[in-house]
């Protein structure tokens, strides 16, 4: 019996002892902050582009603050994370990191001292990105203004604020390694898949997570959440009334809006705002990976789409009050306060992007969660500063708890045909008190953005 | 029939419910303060205060508002007694075609009934959805920030390093 214990006791040993040496990974010497002199301009414009690709800027700047400075509060399900300040500065950015220590950052998240980074920061994604684009990335960050400031420590309960806990994380979780080319895919797919699931990292928002925080590898661009906002499907079972094309998608990333599926909302407008600076072959390229994950529309959705592009011409110039408005059922209170609130925009002559999205082809009404919708009815799209864009005001002080209700009810029944959403009252209420946090921006460039409108950070 | 809660005093007015809070207002009880500027949400000049709160009026139906208190620039005080926003308007000499600052005192009293010790930049973020073509900008916000040093006893205007730099 004794030997038998010996054995167990050899065995945990070994395996603490083989984890510690999977776990622990040493610090990288520091480096002089390198002078700009040494990096190709070339180089460092690249790098500008690649760090639009990978939205560095929507979690590394405050907004308001300085650019790439870090502190930002990353919510997440098991506390709060502030992202890193990843200007050149000495002492509290990366400025004494070399490109070696950046790579490895980018490829395992690891930091300059060794520390394991938590997957807040996507390096699940950024393992796949190439060397000499981690090489252009690199010679762009370390030649921006180094910025002095020191972030908040996370708020992360024990044993999560113990780094040595994410080493674990990552032996279930992370499989590091390049992106691989898919011999069966043209050169543009291959193209759109290494931006898509590398350096843009789509999937952290749009893939759904599980209880440990990690995307779940079945469902895969099958929706998930960003910033107290649906990230819709970008699989087969998307919620767009009219399935997306190449065509389409090429101009809703190139320009933020697309005439068939509406504007960018919520986070999603940083990214298209970002997007602005890629080549059109580039976003040319995501639309066509992304294209063939959704996959040919079924026979029966393209038949619905049909039905919904017919609804919108008989539609022109305004839906007939539903008969039933002056009766007291849900959905007739509710397309009351369409007619007279929404209806102005929403039923009005002026096209996209600066009218009202007509909601029969509107993926927010359509989807099976109603976070969306909420979000919007209650705090509107606020406008760009400085440049021509879409505007929604917000409702909140206008519509009380149960006419939101009301009115989403009514939107479902009436452009999407489906039931109301059983926890849109629960999600509103949260919603408003702030205990259900949602992220409210210009799309224009989170520099100048101001805090958080209207929503409760 | 609608009845409506305005300054305080109740209202039964024969309009269509869909009808905008603004058209009543302004139509049946010849409220003319608030204005129609782009009947959209945009511009902010129909702004009156719900339930303490700044809305755009000609985007509220007057059914929705039933039973809640609504609050008109007319409410504020009247021409020989204004109140201590629009005295601080006057002061600051805030109007130049005036269409806006309706709208514009409205949303600044809610902003300091909510927040009394509002920043500058607090007031400068609050009044971004009102617009004015006539370019008063900086009266407006000094007005706004003498009403709320008044209301607490100090001497009143913009913090001197905020008045001529960006909101940020």
């Amino acid at each position: 019996m004794k030997r038998v214990w010996i054995g167990v006791l050899v065995l945990v040993v070994a395996c603490a002892a083989g984890f510690g040496a999977y776990a622990w990974k040493p610090a990288i010497d520091p480096v002089e902050p390198p002078q700009r002199a040494s990096f190709d301009q070339a180089l460092i414009e690249k790098g500008a582009v690649l760090a639009s690709v990978g939205n560095c800027t929507a979690c590394h700047t405050k907004p308001g603050e300085k650019s790439f400075a870090g502190g930002l509060a990353v919510p997440t399900p098991f506390g709060t994370i502030y992202s890193t300040n990843i200007t050149p500065d000495p002492k509290t950015g990366i400025g004494r990191w070399s490109e070696a220590a950046f790579s490895r950052a980018m490829r395992e998240g690891v930091d300059r001292d060794g520390e394991h980074l938590y997957p807040a920061f996507p390096f699940d994604h950024f393992t796949l990105v190439s060397d000499e684009d981690n090489k252009a990335l690199y010679a762009y960050l370390m030649t921006r203004r180094p910025v002095e400031n020191k972030r908040p420590a996370n708020e992360l309960p024990f044993p999560l604020n113990m780094r040595i806990v994410l080493a674990g994380w990552k032996l279930l979780f992370f499989n590091r390694g390049a992106y691989r080319e898919d011999a069966s895919q043209s050169a543009e797919c291959n193209r759109g898949a290494y931006l898509v699931e590398g350096l843009g990292h789509c999937g952290a928002c749009h893939t759904p997570r599980n209880a440990l925080g990690a995307e779940r590898k079945g469902s895969h661009l099958a929706g998930g959440e960003a910033e107290g906002w649906t990230a819709f499907a970008l699989d087969a079972s998307s919620s767009a009334p009219i399935p997306w094309t190449h065509d389409s998608l090429f101009a809703y990333l190139r320009q933020g809006w697309q005439a068939d599926h509406g504007v960018a909302n919520g986070p999603m407008a940083e990214v298209t705002g970002n997007l602005a600076r890629l080549p059109d072959a580039d976003i040319s390229a995501i639309a066509t990976y992304l294209t063939s994950r959704m996959g040919e529309p079924t026979p029966e959705r393209m038949a619905s789409s049909e039905e919904t592009r017919k609804k919108l011409s008989t539609d022109q110039g305004g839906t007939p009050i539903p008969a039933s408005a002056t009766t007291a059922g849900a959905t007739s209170r509710g397309g009351a306060i369409y007619q007279a609130a929404c209806a102005s925009c929403h039923d009005g002559s002026r096209p996209s992007p600066f009218g009202g999205i007509d909601f029969h082809l509107s993926s927010t009404i359509a989807a099976p969660d109603p976070q969306n919708s909420i979000n919007v009815v209650l705090f509107g799209l606020p406008a760009a500063s400085g440049r021509q864009s879409p505007i929604m005001p917000g409702f909140a002080a206008t519509l009380k708890d149960d006419q939101v209700v009301d009115l989403l009810a009514y939107l479902r029944e009436a452009y999407a045909a489906k039931p109301a959403w059983a926890d849109a009252q629960a999600k509103l209420a949260d919603t408003r008190s702030g205990k259900y946090q949602v992220s409210v921006r210009p799309s224009d460039g989170i520099e100048r953005a101001p805090e958080n409108i209207g929503a409760k950070d | 029939m609608v009845k409506l809660n305005v300054n305080g005093a109740a209202h039964d007015v024969d309009v269509d419910p869909a009808t905008p809070l603004l058209y009543v207002l302004r139509n049946d009880l010849k409220l003319n303060g608030a204005k129609f500027g782009c009947g959209l949400g945009q511009c902010g000049a129909c702004t009156v205060m719900v339930d303490g709160e700044a809305v755009f009026s000609c985007l509220t139906p007057a059914m929705l508002v039933e039973g809640r208190q609504i609050r008109t620039v007319e409410g504020l005080g009247t021409i020989d007694n204004p109140g201590p926003m629009q005295k601080a308007f006057i002061e600051e000499q805030a109007a130049q075609c005036g269409y806006c600052i309706a709208g514009m005192m409205m949303r600044a009293q809610a902003l300091l009934e909510a927040k009394p010790n509002a920043a500058d930049a607090d007031i400068r973020q609050a009044l971004e959805p009102n617009l004015c073509r006539c370019g008063t900008h900086m009266r407006i916000l000094r007005a706004v920030a003498r009403v709320r040093d008044l209301m607490q006893g100090k001497s009143a205007g913009l913090a001197p390093a905020k008045a001529t730099g960006r909101a940020s």
